[in-house]
């Protein structure tokens, strides 16, 4: 179709596309540099040195030892061995606790661990979408095997307050384990100093490509494997390695680490300009996620009386690409889990909008959101049966 | 998830949106909870009980709801619009689904309420008239969705 070409794409949040420098650096590896990292010979020994030096990349960014990288095939794989592998890893404690905002990929394998006999407690938000820290101070006891909290949320992009619940869990020797794919290449992570245990990433979230992530684990942390086999990983994740997938998620963070901090400033004001004109020129919307905490590139917001999917059509009529949390964008009939759990209203979170900027956008996509969304809202409030002049 | 090109058609340009001056009757579908909400306003002619011989003379719509809701309220509207009550009580939801040549499955249950809607108005219109008796016989909206 001649739209795509046009194609203004605000959804980064959900994927983003592949940095053109980390595209060069991975199509070597798929055929002029053939190797499997386990052979002996010299194709494999320099798969071998660019699969070692990739993991050096990505321990870079996170301030840890390469040999706490585990490469897996993105951020739901990643969750899964955490949790999955923590459990089967030992027997004695026997409470998960997580958040009621998780991703899927950790809430579903939460839900999961309880057909094993885990006690489930998920931990409320508050109306930004912060933990309740009292909550979880009183929810953690000497019972609790995992905590695993977001760092920050994929729908509202608020940072939740890591550090805190950390010190909550280590009090009881729990292990903590964060889901930190919306933030690792975003906003700096020091794995050492936070002196967190476990923490997931994905390639594709931050200029990588997609089917590539990893697993970080603190050393002494033990955890079983999820695909047995050969020795790969460390015998922690059999499978040939994706060796052109960790080209390119190693150049991801080494781009990342070089440009993240100003990268973060440049967001932050187009986002703010964004969201500042969306405001004065839509009566009756409202700011979803916390006003401060906040991913730089995240904007979610609500439009009273107007369905989310509706504009998410016209917009994309328009060229536009963005993301809604109503339900029926979620494949379910519910609004999204995350908003409700906030505590906005149904209808206010089937009418939310969400606009995730990044590296590619710059004030030219927000000028084209800026000038069709007015009016997109008008025509849908026309025909709202909810909406009184 | 993919939309048909009548669907996308009646999204863009919904038929008979608005609301009527002094309605002979108004029916509502649907939930904001759930993200879809439909409302109509019909004019009943001529003025009977006969079923068969009251036609819906002119029907206009909102809806707060996705893209299929819109679609199916408009098509819904389209479809009744001349119909004598009785041929609209006896339409369906997949007679609906049919016309706008498909929807995706997931909007089959909760979008697809248009002809439950416009069978509420028939239903308020009957009362209106004294025919209470024959307004319970008409199914109009499922309790779950009021």
């Amino acid at each position: 179709m001649a739209r795509e070409e046009k194609c203004i794409y605000l959804d980064n949040n959900a994927t983003t596309p592949t940095d053109p420098r980390v595209l060069d650096a991975m199509l070597p590896y798929f055929h002029t540099m053939p190797g499997n990292p386990s052979s002996i010979h010299a194709a494999g020994r320099k798969a071998r040195q660019a699969v070692d030096s990739a993991r050096g990349r990505v321990s870079a960014l996170l301030g840890c030892r390469s040999d706490e990288i585990y490469f897996t095939s993105g951020g739901t794989e990643s969750d899964n061995i955490a949790i999955k592998g923590t459990c089967f890893a030992q027997e004695e404690r026997k409470k998960i606790i997580t958040s009621s905002i998780e991703h899927h990929a950790v809430l579903t394998v939460c839900e999961y661990m309880q057909k094993f006999g885990y006690e489930l407690v998920k931990v409320p938000v508050d109306r930004h979408g912060i933990v309740d820290l009292d909550f979880l101070n009183r929810a953690v006891d000497d019972h609790t095997l995992l905590v695993s909290i977001m760092h920050a949320n994929n729908e509202t992009g608020t940072i939740e307050p890591i550090q805190k619940i950390i010190e909550i869990t280590r009090r009881h020797g729990a292990i903590f384990h964060t889901d930190a794919v919306q933030t690792v290449g975003k906003i700096p992570i020091d794995t050492n100093a936070l002196m967190v245990d476990m923490l997931s990433l994905s390639g594709h979230k931050f200029y990588g490509p997609k089917g590539i992530g990893a697993l970080y684990v603190r050393r002494g942390i033990r955890f079983d494997p999820l695909a047995h086999g050969g020795h790969h990983e460390r015998s922690k994740r059999a499978g040939t390695e994706n060796v052109p997938g960790i080209i390119g998620l190693g150049e991801a963070c080494a781009i990342a680490l070089n440009e993240m901090t100003a990268e973060e400033l440049r967001l932050k004001a187009l986002r703010d300009r964004l969201w500042q004109s969306i405001w004065e020129k839509i009566p009756k919307v409202s700011l979803n996620g916390h006003p401060t905490e906040r991913l730089s590139g995240t904007l979610n917001f609500s439009v009273e009386y107007v369905e989310g999917e509706s504009m998410l059509l016209k917009l994309d009529l328009e060229g536009i690409c963005a993301s809604s949390g109503s339900a029926c964008t979620s494949g379910s009939l519910e609004a999204s889990h995350v908003l409700v759990a906030m505590g906005i209203p149904h209808a206010l979170a089937h009418g939310s909008l969400r606009f995730s900027l990044g590296r590619f956008n710059t004030e030219k996509d927000t000028d084209a959101v800026i000038n069709v969304l007015p009016g997109i809202v008008e025509k849908l409030r026309e025909i709202s049966p909810l909406y009184q002049r | 998830m993919q939309y048909s090109q009548k669907v996308m058609d009646h999204f863009m340009n919904p038929r008979n949106v608005g609301e009527i001056e002094n309605p002979d009757g108004i029916g509502t579908c649907g939930n904001p909870v759930c993200g879809d909400l439909m409302t109509f306003h019909i004019k009943v002619e001529p003025h009977s009980d006969d079923l068969n011989a009251a036609r819906i003379s002119q029907i206009r719509f909102k809806t707060f709801g996705c893209g299929a809701a819109i679609a199916v309220a408009s098509m819904a509207s389209e479809m009744a619009q001349g119909k004598t009550l009785s041929e609209v009580i006896q339409m369906s939801r997949d007679d609906v689904a049919n016309s706008l040549d498909g929807l995706p499955p997931i909007k089959m249950h909760c979008s697809n309420i248009g002809v439950q809607a416009i069978q509420e108005a028939i239903k308020d219109y009957l009362k209106r008239i004294g025919r209470q008796d024959l307004a319970v016989k008409v199914k109009g909206c499922p309790k779950e969705s009021h």
